[in-house]
């Protein structure tokens, strides 16, 4: 069977996925999917995000060989691909402009989104803005507070944003708010979710619009290399990013792929199978089925649950997921700022760090395609606060 | 005839939403049996869970609450197991899919015969991603139908219920509200063409002058946060006081 054939027709990933909301949302995710099945191999509607994805937010993004990098670990040859360089500074982008393309088609004008490092609502509030749309972003009151710069950025572009008080105070809380606030706005409204995760069709969806930086990569890279590359890497919150990296590459059996998870919300690393925000997935729990709260210096990554897709790769041993911790990804933060001048988000630092584990064990031969998921300023204040 | 049955043959049904463990499990027990003397027809009991996606703030609270005394389903079925020696009103339980999960379905199903459950509502387990026939087992299967539910769900629903049919009065959360969706009375009928169930109508009642309008167009009415609010300030007897309002405007209106 081929990977990029999932999910089925009802949202499911083999065991994982599907769709477990309220009643109230079962009809609009139902229009959701055909909508959105029906634009999705338009002419028109590709033509159309593709020249906002050029035009607008400056893709290609580059495929950069980080030769200091490479050299310092003296195995495979390192590549960042540069969605840091989007606008915005991050990957989330390229699913709010296909979503909010929807949208618009779908003639909803109230847009709702959850955030939590703040790149997806920036990512909203700007498509938002573009498209000339309604939008109020929910935040967990911790993230509020460590993305600061981030809420005003939202602001600025005329997006409204409500700290939620609920639960742990961050991302697993902004979602069950948004869910809330279109249960009582089932018609009139649009979720643009920022993850590859929820209820059938969103893990579809968004992993979908996120192919690009997977797409542009292989022929970027085959450009370099004229050759697939041996390794791909990429950080893994809810995991938008890496899917987008991935989904490409699932069908070539020679090219390995790993997910690096934050040790503190480690969902495929230390989950249960079970129900969070709409699909099965692994989810950080307690034995009786409590959802726990998570603990990462990375806002983005900061978050219980995991995309069903993942999930699945997991099991199906065709992604190999890890974890590395604060400190380890606060060591990657520092590493790529000093030896290339690029500051990642916290939440890519995660992959760099991995790549002192990974790398040294490769050959010179072998390549590897790093996703630079976002840029670190958004961050820099945080961590002032936190290096010694 | 089954328990369920047999409470909407009666008369209008009242069907009451407490958290299991709010404000303890002594506590829950103590009040089913106050809640049936009252005149509730139906007891529904919510197991508390860390993320509820359909409830509004206050019935939130009252699982946050339930959850610092680790009150998990284990103990819920240990309780109701306990309350059955003394009273055969029937008992739903209402909770969230992860819970069930976690329990494990099979193990679940089987608790809640033994135990005496008579149904089970799962408000974020759609009819399609449902796997329990409903044959199998004595336990009623509770579905929920909304406003914005088509008539190809309608039907679908239809045909995976028993027990009754939980009716949501208007799109958004469980809690107070001052309006229900206009087209109640019109959901109702098209429930109707699909199912000869009885038809229960719940979110946001919260005075017996309410009650008595959704029990002109449905057969049972399901109250909840108002209750759960009154609890949680320590107003038992008005809670009480209350529901003996509402089952009395239901008797007038059967």
């Amino acid at each position: 069977m081929k990977y990029s054939k999932l999910p089925d027709k009802s949202g499911h990933f083999g065991r994982f996925g599907g769709r477990f909301v309220p009643e109230t949302l079962m009809p609009v995710l139902e229009e959701l999917t055909e909508q959105y099945l029906a634009i999705k191999h338009e002419t028109e509607f590709k033509k159309e995000f593709g020249c906002y994805l050029e035009h607008y937010v400056g893709r290609p993004t580059p495929l950069y060989f980080a030769e200091r990098l490479t050299k310092k670990f003296g195995g495979a040859k390192i590549y960042l691909k540069r969605e840091d360089l989007c606008h915005t500074g991050a990957h989330k982008i390229n699913n709010t402009i296909g979503q909010l393309l929807l949208a618009r088609k779908m003639g909803k004008q109230r847009i709702i989104a959850e955030t939590g490092a703040g790149q997806h609502g920036v990512a909203t509030a700007t498509a938002a803005a573009l498209f000339g749309l309604e939008c109020i972003v929910y935040m967990g009151e911790e993230d509020v507070r460590r993305q600061a710069l981030n809420v005003f950025r939202m602001e600025l572009l005329g997006a409204k944003v409500i700290p939620v008080k609920s639960g742990s105070r961050t991302l697993k809380d902004a979602v069950n708010e948004t869910l809330r606030d279109w249960m009582a706005h089932p018609t009139d409204t649009f979720y643009c979710l920022g993850s590859c995760v929820g209820p059938h069709p969103y893990p579809m969806m968004v992993r979908d619009f996120q192919t690009v930086i997977g797409k542009e990569a292989k022929v970027q890279h085959f450009g370099y290399e004229k050759k697939l590359p041996d390794y791909l890497l990429a950080c893994v919150g809810g995991g938008s990013n890496s899917i987008g990296l991935f989904y490409p590459f699932l069908d070539d059996p020679s090219v390995k792929m790993v997910g690096v998870e934050a040790y503190g919300a480690a969902s495929i690393t230390n989950g249960l199978y079970g129900v969070l925000h709409g699909a099965l997935s692994d989810i950080l729990q307690t034995k009786t089925g409590q959802i726990k709260t998570t603990h990462s210096i990375s806002a983005g990554l900061d978050y219980s649950g995991v995309g069903p897709e993942h999930s699945y790769l997991a099991e199906a041993g065709r992604v190999e997921y890890t974890a590395v911790n604060d400190d380890q990804a606060l060591e990657g933060f520092k590493l790529l700022s000093q030896t290339e001048g690029i500051i990642p988000a916290l939440e890519s630092s995660h992959a760099i760090a991995y790549l002192s584990k990974l790398v040294p064990k490769l050959d010179r031969s072998q390549s590897i395609i790093v996703c630079l998921s976002g840029r670190g300023d958004k961050d820099a204040q945080e961590i002032r606060e936190t290096l010694p | 005839m089954s328990r369920i049955s047999e409470a909407f043959q009666k008369h209008k049904t009242l069907i009451t939403y407490i958290t299991a463990g709010d404000p303890s499990l002594v506590a829950t027990e103590k009040l089913i049996f106050d809640l049936e003397k009252a005149g509730v027809d139906i007891i529904e009991l919510g197991i508390p869970f860390s993320d509820p996606l359909a409830d509004g703030p206050v019935i939130q609270a009252s699982h946050q609450r339930a959850l610092k005394k680790d009150v998990a389903l284990a103990d819920v079925f240990k309780l109701v197991s306990k309350a059955r020696k003394k009273t055969q009103v029937p008992i739903c339980f209402m909770l969230s899919y992860n819970l069930v999960l976690r329990y494990g379905l099979e193990k679940f199903y089987r608790e809640l015969e033994r135990v005496g459950v008579d149904g089970v509502i799962i408000p974020d387990l759609p009819p399609e991603e449902s796997r329990v026939a409903s044959c199998e087992s004595r336990v009623a299967d509770v579905f929920l139908v909304a406003p914005t539910s088509t008539d190809q769900r309608i039907k679908l629903i239809a045909e995976k219920s028993s027990g009754f049919i939980y009716l949501i009065s208007a799109t958004g959360l469980t809690g107070q509200r001052q309006s229900f969706a206009a087209n109640l009375k019109s959901i109702v009928a098209r429930v109707r063409r699909y199912s000869s169930l009885p038809i229960a109508v719940g979110f946001g009642i919260s005075s017996a002058e309410q009650a008595a309008k959704i029990a002109k167009i449905a057969d049972g009415v399901i109250v909840g946060s108002v209750i759960v609010d009154l609890l949680a300030k320590k107003k038992t007897k008005q809670a009480l006081k209350l529901v003996a309002a509402m089952r009395q405007v239901l008797d007038v209106n059967r």
